[in-house]
């Protein structure tokens, strides 16, 4: 049996509790955030929301998880905007599969 | 194929072409496989490119509500409403396979199946905005897990397919060619030990005829 887990900072996430989801507040720049994703990694999250700023924090972190099935780890809008990162991601599916964004 | 050494032999000749043979066969398949694969990705990152444009726009309008519900309410009254979910969900997890690729697919379960029960608190001391907020995500939840499953998916599929390209290209552009140059080889080798042996015999048999010739005539 699997969960689901969202982090972020609080203001993005805390919606996420009221639907059952767990939610991991974490700030900004902190260091912790690697410490989280590496705990929910290995319990079993299979799916991990992750805010887009956190996530463009994390890059190096997030790339052990590629090519694994789980988790898989979302990029979302925090609540201060989209970034971009996540469809720049999708972008980038394509051009490492295709060579070109032919999207 | 000057760089390595070969033995211009015949069961290197046989070897050689079992092997050609077989890097053949396996080209013709990885490219099958190559072919299919892109197939499938890009119908999935299309339908991945329109899910999280749906999922992005949805949790900005989520957070636009949340952040009207907090206007209208303290923050510690929001937090405690939000602090004892009723709700939990869990996944069940199948694989399913798409050409020697694992993609994952997700199967949602709800504690309980009322769909009331996102909203864990009482509604005298919270505002409607926050109902108004807590529907909106929660409307929004199986699209997210939708998008999940399809960004895992291309994730795992574009590994696979980069993978897959490359092993076509060096056997289209590498392992074939070299193969076929070093069969050439032996074969032109062969066939040029063959003449020398040829002409070897003729000579000697001239010579053998000559002498006889002559031993006839001196007798």
């Amino acid at each position: 049996m699997y969960k689901i887990a969202v982090m972020g900072d609080r203001d993005s996430i805390y919606g996420f509790a009221a639907l059952g989801l767990d939610t991991y507040e974490v700030k900004q720049n902190s260091g912790e955030a690697a410490k989280i994703l590496k705990r929910l990694a290995e319990n079993d999250y299979a799916i991990i929301y992750m805010t887009e700023p956190l996530c463009s924090e994390l890059e190096t972190e997030l790339d052990k998880y590629r090519e694994n099935l789980t988790p898989a780890i979302i990029p979302v809008p925090a609540v201060k905007g989209n970034t971009g990162y996540g469809q720049a991601k999708v972008k980038s599916f394509v051009e490492k599969a295709v060579g070109a964004d032919i999207i | 194929m000057a760089g390595t050494q070969i033995n211009p032999t015949r069961m290197e000749l046989t070897r050689l072409k079992k092997k050609l043979v077989t890097a053949q066969r396996g080209h013709k398949l990885l490219k099958d496989k190559r072919d299919e694969l892109m197939r499938q990705f890009l119908d999935l990152v299309r339908e991945n490119k329109a899910l999280r444009k749906k999922v992005e726009d949805g949790i900005k309008a989520a957070n636009k509500n949340f952040v009207l519900a907090k206007t209208s309410m303290s923050d510690a009254v929001t937090g405690t409403a939000l602090l004892a979910p009723k709700q939990e969900v869990t996944l069940e997890i199948s694989q399913k396979n798409i050409m020697s690729v694992n993609i994952p697919q997700y199967n949602i379960k709800t504690r309980t199946s009322d769909s009331n029960d996102i909203y864990s608190y009482g509604f005298a001391n919270t505002s409607s905005d926050l109902d108004d907020a807590v529907k909106s995500l929660s409307d929004l939840l199986p699209d997210m897990l939708r998008l999940a499953e399809c960004e895992k998916s291309c994730q795992l599929m574009a590994a696979e397919i980069e993978k897959t390209r490359r092993r076509v290209n060096a056997l289209e552009h590498v392992m074939i060619p070299q193969t076929q140059e070093s069969i050439r080889y032996i074969t032109m080798k062969l066939d040029e030990n063959e003449r020398s042996t040829q002409v070897r015999l003729m000579k000697v048999k001239d010579m053998m005829v000559k002498e006889q010739i002559e031993k006839s005539h001196s007798n």
